[in-house]
């Protein structure tokens, strides 16, 4: 059966034709979305609570009757896991909250996660019937994802996945991020003896050291790294491979099969004067204090700079999280600033929003050409040039256009540069085999995710250059699925011969 | 988790330890470093590994407390668990036989001068080491560096021990003595910004191992960047070490004060505790 037959006997279910009987369409078509309730942003702009609240049972259930359940559900093409939206919106719908929150790990190994930090505007929901055809605000997936994964968490219900009896083969797991993590879920649950390897102290990759706690808290990955490791993954942090051990190291101590979730850590610069100054620091190296380092804590020791004017820029979510987070050490004034308009901003619609209203700055179509420093190096001004719009570039958004005589000097005590990353180098310089792009991404088969290095597959940000949780937890799931395979075909070949 | 073995004292303020960490152990070589974090309150800081035994299983640091992580670094006993260890870092010295290499280390610098001056000797060098700190109980590592040295020249601030004079003072005359091909020099910002001045003058080829403030040691944040012929590098995985004459020491003194502040409220709060 192919994936269309699956969905539409699922949709044949009696319960889901009997839910559908029960309320007109036309009704379902009449309510109004739910709206996310927030901490207020006066409180929130102090504080590292989480500003989404998550809907309550009785919302969730409200808006889950807004879902049609469409007998072509555009919305699954939009997410790239391919959710059973549907099935797990009426699950909601009539109660059962744990059976929507197994439809989720179906095809998702961390739907808190995606619930929370998915661009679900861009995907899923944008695809919704509500949205296509009826002009209105398409149905809440993402809250309703979020939704059912806590209630699963919060009411301690959640299940560990079943795994296959061992079949004694040791695999390395390169990186703990989410495509790592996806990655290690699914062959555990295949039987492989799994050990993650973390450069940090800490597991998780960017979800715990870039995305902050207002915005994903780190106990809801916390569980789901648990759960892993009841599952049998075992995790090795303060490891590089590379470093530490290199994988011919690895292979001599038995790792028959591996897969590269190293991510895309490294910072990019502008290369603009004064960029060296004291004061002006990568996304990166903030959010880390903070996020992974706790430096905003009295009893921790890392330092970190609690400036008064705080300028970020970039317009992706990494600048959102960092400008937000320079409001909660503080700042007076914290800032966007962006060579395009807010039209192009990459950042979630929601982030922006967010910020909007605790108070962030947006100096949109602006752009920083030099950082003037004082007598002892510190940065105090930025010299900033405006911009226009010209004609679309090859990335299809309008190409930004310096207005000549438009610069201005503005004050500022902090600068974090948030205008990209690439590729972590670590792995590809440790084996020249390992077939890399120009843009130092590992080149992989489409289908299969296999790098040039035999027994040796690759997923998320290393492979994609700076991308998505969901589609970094869709690699993993991927490689893991066709590295199975491949072990499976010589498993069978072997005991072919032996007879 | 990390045990440390041993621990010695070289002076009331430079400790060494001996720290399990079998596969660094096996891993590690010359002119490579770790980041550790002494508890789970700790900040993460770089040190270079002075030496290993593969076979117990260990790597030596050689730690100069300065502030708080230092400190409660050194404060450890035999036993006692260091909650993160992560290395080998950054690429390792380049040893090549050149003839006579000068090297200078400058207080702690001369731990991580240590492994670069026995890799220089065992690859057939000629091997002229200068140490030099303030004062005599600041000298570290004086045998150990006698061991894999043709000559040793020690020199304090106050003339306490050794020749009295700074270290740049001592290079000057073994450069008017002989025929120097190679300089290492490790060391204090400042030291290493005036030993470089000397070798360029004479036109020596350098080399100079920075030490950044540091966070995560692996390329991610950019912390520890320098400004190298024009260039921007990240002294974790470009350096440590580069050529002398085309380091900005200047912009790397400014970077270096950036958290001084900071780290002085840590260090009077650290005491006020002890
Ligand atoms: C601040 C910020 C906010 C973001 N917000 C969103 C958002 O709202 N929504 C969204 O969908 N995406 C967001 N993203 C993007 C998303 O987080 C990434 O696309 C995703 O995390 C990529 O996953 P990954 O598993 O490929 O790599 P990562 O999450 O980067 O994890 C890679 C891990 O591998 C480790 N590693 C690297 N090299 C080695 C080695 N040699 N040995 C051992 N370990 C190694 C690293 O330390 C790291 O922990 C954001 C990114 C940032 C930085
Ligand atoms: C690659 C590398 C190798 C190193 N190897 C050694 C080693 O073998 N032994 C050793 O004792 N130290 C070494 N260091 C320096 C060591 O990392 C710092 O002394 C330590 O981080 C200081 O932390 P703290 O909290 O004790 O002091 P802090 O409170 O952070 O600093 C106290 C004072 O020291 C200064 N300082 C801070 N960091 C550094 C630094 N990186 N270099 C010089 N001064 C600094 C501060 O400006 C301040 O004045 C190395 C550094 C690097 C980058
Ligand atoms: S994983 Fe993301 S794209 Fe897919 S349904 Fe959930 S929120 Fe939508
Ligand atoms: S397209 Fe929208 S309405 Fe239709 S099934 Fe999907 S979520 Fe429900
Ligand atoms: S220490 Fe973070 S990039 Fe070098």
């Amino acid at each position: 059966m192919d994936k269309k037959d699956i969905l539409k006997q699922e949709r044949d279910a009696f319960w889901r034709k009997d839910i559908r009987g029960k309320i007109k369409n036309k009704d379902r078509t009449g309510l109004e979305r739910v709206s996310m309730p927030e901490e207020d942003p006066m409180i929130r702009r102090r504080s590292y609570v989480e500003v989404n609240k998550g809907l309550t049972p009785e919302t969730a259930m409200l808006e889950a009757r807004r879902c049609l359940d469409c007998a072509n559900p555009t919305c699954i093409q939009g997410c790239p896991v391919e959710i059973n939206i549907p099935k797990f919106v009426k699950n909601i719908e009539r109660g059962e909250f744990l059976e929507a929150a197994k439809v989720l790990k179906e095809t998702s190994s961390l739907p808190a996660v995606c619930g929370r930090v998915c661009p679900q505007e861009k995907q899923c929901e944008a695809n919704c019937f509500y949205i296509l055809r009826l002009a209105k605000p398409a149905v809440a997936i993402g809250y309703l994802e979020r939704f059912a994964a806590d209630y699963e968490r919060e009411t301690g219900n959640v299940s560990v996945p079943e795994t296959q009896p061992s079949k004694g083969l040791k695999i390395a797991c390169i990186g703990s991020g989410p495509a790592g993590l996806s990655f290690a879920g699914e062959m555990a649950k295949r039987g492989y003896d799994i050990t993650v390897f973390e450069a940090l102290h800490e597991i998780g990759g960017v979800l715990k050291y870039g995305i902050p706690e207002f915005r994903l808290p780190n106990d809801v990955v916390d569980v789901e790294i648990d759960s892993l490791k009841k599952m049998g993954v075992t995790f090795e942090t303060n490891f590089i491979v590379g470093k530490t051990s290199t994988v011919e190291d690895l292979k001599e101590e038995g790792f028959k099969g591996f897969f590269v979730g190293s991510g895309a850590g490294l910072p990019r610069f502008m290369g603009i004067p004064g960029e060296n100054l004291v004061g002006v620091l990568s996304s990166n190296e903030y959010l880390t204090r903070v996020n992974l380092m706790e430096a905003n804590k009295e009893e921790t020791d890392t330092p970190i700079l609690k400036g008064k004017k705080v300028a970020v820029i970039g317009g992706g979510n990494t600048a959102m999280d960092s400008v937000r987070t320079a409001l909660r050490l503080g700042a007076e004034k914290a800032m966007i600033i962006y060579r395009r308009s807010e039209e192009e901003m990459p950042a979630r619609v929601e982030e922006i929003k967010h910020a909007k209203e605790e108070g962030v700055e947006f100096l949109n179509l602006q752009n920083p050409i030099e950082y003037v420093g004082d007598a002892k190096g510190y940065v105090r001004q930025i010299r900033v040039q405006k911009m226009e719009l010209g004609e679309p570039d090859a990335s299809g958004r309008r190409r930004p256009i310096p207005v000549s005589g438009s610069e201005y000097l503005l004050d500022v005590d902090t600068v974090v540069v948030s205008v990209g990353v690439s590729p972590n180098p670590l792995i590809p310089q440790s084996l020249p085999d390992l077939e890399t792009t120009d843009w130092r991404t590992l080149v992989v088969d489409d289908e299969s995710l296999h790098t040039s290095v035999p027994y040796m597959y690759a997923g998320g940000d290393i492979v994609r250059g700076g991308a998505t949780v969901i589609l970094a937890m869709g690699d993993g799931r991927k490689a893991a699925e066709a590295m199975d395979q491949e072990f499976s075909v010589i498993n069978e070949r072997a005991s072919i011969k032996k007879g | 988790m990390n045990k440390v073995v041993s621990k010695d004292y070289f002076s009331e303020n430079v400790v060494r330890l001996e720290i399990e960490a079998p596969r660094i152990a096996k891993s590690r070589r010359a002119g490579h470093f770790v980041i550790l974090r002494v508890d789970e309150k700790g900040e993460r800081i770089p040190l270079t590994i002075s030496s290993s035994d593969t076979a117990k299983g260990t790597i030596t640091l050689v730690v100069q407390k300065v502030g708080v992580s230092s400190k409660k670094l050194c404060a450890l006993k035999p036993g006692d668990c260091i909650s993160d260890l992560v290395g080998p870092l950054g690429q390792a010295t380049e040893v090549k036989k050149t003839g006579t290499v000068l090297a200078c280390g400058g207080g702690v610098g001369v731990a991580p001068l240590l492994p670069i001056v026995e890799a220089n000797k065992k690859a057939g060098n000629k091997v002229i080491s200068i140490i030099a700190a303030r004062s005599k109980d600041l000298i570290i590592l004086e045998d150990q560096i006698r061991e894999f040295s043709d000559d040793v020249i020690v020199m304090t601030d106050d003339g306490s021990y050794g020749e009295k004079g700074l270290i740049t003072e001592g290079m000057e005359k073994v450069i008017a003595r002989e025929k120097v091909d190679e300089a290492v020099i490790i060391g204090p910002a400042i030291m290493m910004k005036f030993a470089s001045e000397v070798t360029r003058k004479h036109e020596i080829p350098s080399i100079a191992s920075l030490n950044t403030i540091m966070v995560d040691g692996t390329g991610m944040c950019g912390a520890c960047r320098v400004t190298v012929d024009g260039k921007t590098k990240f002294v974790c995985v470009d350096g440590p070490e580069f050529d002398a004459h085309k380091v900005d020491f200047d912009e790397m003194l400014m970077r270096l004060s950036g958290y001084r502040d900071f780290e002085k409220e840590a260090n009077e709060r650290y005491q006020k505790d002890q």
